[in-house]
């Protein structure tokens, strides 16, 4: 039993507190009738539902990689405190630990046990010959001849489709039980449970197939320095979903105090807060980030000690991107809640409210901060693929994540100058691409559903 | 009208001023001229004398915001902030940090980005109308909800994805079009039609998207019962009705982009090679060349200021009910 010592990043403890914050809100949803009636609303929506299964799947992926730990090297001293790794690993990286250690020695194509490029081998009589070396781990279990692959490749397809289509079974009965076959059959029921089940199997097919395939292949083959884009691109999941849901939790405070500051008080403030949103508003978004990249880029490398390893830097890069990714986007959400604010001081019941001398603070807090929510909740989640997407394009500028951090950014500018390359290496680009997609696919879908339950106009 | 507009004017003055003070304390906060020097430079063992002769030839060799030692005003004069700042208001930039001309660069690659940038704001415009109204045409029917589909498929697409396999399919396998370059005259035709195409689909989604709903909102209307009661044709009553009173919002909210259209798109000049404003700024922004993205973001600024007044007095135009006061 080797032991562990957990660490924990900064990005970990504001997911924590992130997934505290939906939790609060979760629990007071449910007690309270006006809250959970949209949400009702989303649940009936089969794309949403679909879309909500997706996003789980991303999700727990997400959060297996958000619980870092180092863990105990081997051979330890007896009666000695125990040493620790300086590597700082993930639950995701010790569940794909294979995928982490077979890397080869550069490009190999998805499902291939050869190397890409070619090479001068050395035979066994002292002869060099010029070809595609063998790798060291792709299909490794095969021994030195491919003839066996495709059925082996077609094989292991076969047994995941039948450990999903038995798990996927189960699945059915248990929903079965609550429902009626016919109505779950024409898609009647009130959680549209047929399309859950369809999404749910499709992730579970896709789930049993790579579980089998990937330890012996590499499913979408690898990448330069011989990493399996398979991993790859499932370490990325962490870095999208962070800039998506932790960017929106740094400019919430932000958007929130001021937007209904300047709408309720008025005069001065409303002119402070309105100056402050048109100055950042007036700066163009990619260069503030630029600029504010830059800045933190000197200042890294003037305090390198601060950082204990690597891994920490690049989660530090990663916090301060999401914060002036944050401080970017406020401004439009601070300018909706600023109007609706202004609207509703003018509302019989808060004009009650300051007749019988209740503070302004109170007014805030409970008359107008609950009607403004519908706006927040909507804008955030429209806000979420858009961040995703715009990762990308940062790390193209070359102020996005950390170089060594995992991200589909990443990934795409590392990949696109080899798409000039002759044979093309297609698979890294391909893989970050559908990633990406479905994230955002998913999330847009979601959004939709959101706001059109939330939003009061489209009644 | 003409008391809003230049009472406007004046209240951008302070905007711009917050824009440069912000820029300059990023820039700043813990980057030095010393250390811009250093950079610059390049050199492993620089002397201080070649470092205070960069600051001094580039105009960093005084105080950043406030200089203790003057006299009067000139504590505020004197300092690399007011130097590099004031000219801006006069369109002056002045020289990069590796000693080009910014105001002639700006002039020279402005065409490029136009050339790029025109055409797709205006092709888009056009395209993702008529798509608007074929799906307003068709609402609440199959052709829709496909339709609707499709563009928050294509929504969900990353922007560099269009790019990258637009180049490849095209110019790589097709050969149709050279990858990247330019060329002015008439031959910049054969090295922009694939940025602009892929310009144009990258925003078909939400364009599409969006300018549907307007046309919907306006459907819902009591003009276009009225319309439909004369018994006019559902053809006459999207395009003489429906579609002259959506363009209001569809036409000045496109205003707004206008002026930035100088600007550039960073990605796509800087993918297609062609040495417009957008690929310029990158290239800034990667040589961490101070002087050409202040200069750049000083430009952003009145060009978004600019865009606003421009929706302000098209809204006047279009709407008569409005007025500014």
């Amino acid at each position: 039993m080797t032991h562990i010592k957990f660490a924990f990043l900064w990005t970990d403890i504001l997911i924590y507190c992130l997934l505290l914050v939906v939790g609060l809100y979760v629990w007071r949803a449910r007690s309270k009738a006006h809250l959970a009636a949209p949400w009702r609303k989303v649940a009936r929506r089969p794309a949403a539902m679909a879309s909500a299964v997706v996003l789980c799947a991303f999700l727990a992926m997400g959060l297996l990689d958000s619980v870092h730990f180092r863990e105990a090297l081997p051979n330890q001293k007896p009666g000695a405190a125990t040493e620790y790794s300086l590597e700082v690993i993930s639950a995701l990286d010790r569940v794909l630990k294979p995928l982490r250690t077979q890397t080869e020695k550069t490009y190999s194509a998805p499902l291939a046990i050869q190397l890409y490029a070619m090479e001068s081998m050395e035979q066994p009589d002292g002869r060099t010959l010029r070809g595609h070396p063998r790798l060291k781990h792709g299909g490794a279990h095969l021994g030195q001849h491919s003839e066996g692959r495709h059925s082996d490749v077609l094989w292991l397809v076969a047994q995941g489709t039948l450990i999903a289509l038995l798990i996927w079974c189960v699945l059915l009965i248990g929903v079965g039980r609550r429902v009626t076959w016919r109505a779950l059959l024409h898609g009647e029921t009130e959680l549209p449970w047929r399309t859950i089940l369809f999404t749910l199997g499709g992730l579970l097919w896709l789930a049993c197939v790579l579980w089998l395939l990937a330890p012996k292949y590499h499913v979408f083959g690898t990448d330069k320095v011989g990493q399996d884009v398979l991993y790859l691109s499932l370490k990325s999941i962490r870095t999208g979903l962070v800039i998506g849901t932790l960017t929106v939790l740094i400019m919430l405070p932000f958007a929130l105090w001021l937007g209904v500051m300047a709408g309720y008080f008025k005069g001065w403030v409303d002119d402070v807060i309105q100056y402050v949103y048109s100055t950042l508003n007036a700066i163009p978004d990619v260069l503030l980030i630029a600029a504010a990249v830059l800045m933190m880029q000197v200042y890294m490398d003037i305090n390198k000690d601060a950082f204990a390893s690597l891994t920490e830097r690049a989660d530090f890069r990663l916090l301060f991107l999401c914060l002036i990714l944050g401080i970017t986007s406020w401004t439009s959400l601070c300018r909706l809640l600023r109007g609706e604010t202004l609207k509703l001081t003018e509302v019989d019941y808060v004009q009650a409210a300051q007749a019988f001398g209740v503070s302004h603070w109170q007014i805030m807090a409970r008359h107008i901060l609950p009607n403004v929510m519908h706006i927040v909740l909507i804008t955030v989640t429209l806000r979420f693929s858009s961040l995703v997407l715009a990762e990308a394009v940062l790390a193209y500028v070359g102020v996005g994540v950390d170089p060594t951090m995992h991200s589909w950014g990443n990934m795409i500018n590392s990949a696109r100058l080899e798409l000039a390359r002759e044979p093309i290496v297609w698979w890294p680009l391909a893989a970050a691409f559908v990633f990406m997609f479905a994230l955002v696919l998913a999330a847009n879908l979601f959004a939709d559903a959101v706001r059109d339950a939330f939003d009061p106009r489209s009644e | 009208m003409i008391g809003y507009l230049l009472r406007r004017l004046l209240y951008s003055i302070p905007i711009l001023i917050g824009v440069n003070v912000l820029i300059f304390t990023l820039f700043f906060a813990v980057n030095s001229p010393d250390n811009m020097a250093r950079i610059q430079l390049g050199m492993k063992h620089v002397t201080p004398e070649a470092v205070l002769k960069w600051k001094r030839e580039h105009g960093y060799d005084k105080p950043l915001f406030f200089h203790g030692a003057a006299q009067g005003a000139a504590k505020f004069t004197e300092t690399v902030f007011f130097n590099k700042s004031v000219p801006m208001f006069a369109f002056q930039f002045g020289a990069a940090d590796d000693g080009r001309d910014i105001g002639h660069d700006i002039k020279n690659r402005m065409w490029p980005s136009l050339a790029l940038a025109v055409p797709v704001f205006l092709i888009g415009m056009l395209v993702e109308i008529t798509f608007a109204l074929i799906l307003a045409f068709f609402r609440a029917t199959y052709v829709d909800f496909a339709g609707v589909v499709l563009c928050v498929a294509m929504m969900s697409i990353s922007g560099l994805f269009y790019i990258i396999g637009g180049q490849f399919l095209v110019s790589k396998l097709l050969h149709l079009v050279p990858i990247s370059g330019y060329q002015g005259g008439w031959d910049a035709f054969k090295f922009l039609v694939l940025p602009v195409a892929i310009g144009v689909i990258g925003g078909i989604g939400s364009g599409v998207r969006l300018y549907r709903t307007i046309f919907l909102e306006e459907m819902g209307r009591d003009y276009v019962r009225t319309a439909r009661a004369k018994g006019l044709a559902e053809r006459v009553v999207l395009f003489r009705h429906v579609l002259r009173n959506a363009l209001i919002p569809i036409l000045t909210g496109a205003v707004v982009v206008i002026p930035t259209l100088f600007m550039g798109s960073l990605i796509s000049e800087s993918f297609f090679g062609i040495p417009g404003l957008g690929s310029y700024t990158i290239d800034a922004i990667r040589s961490q060349d101070f002087a050409i993205v202040h200069a750049m973001v000083f430009l952003g600024s009145v060009l978004y200021i600019l865009g606003l007044l421009m929706t302000d007095v098209a809204y006047t135009l279009v709407d008569p009910r409005i007025r500014l006061a």
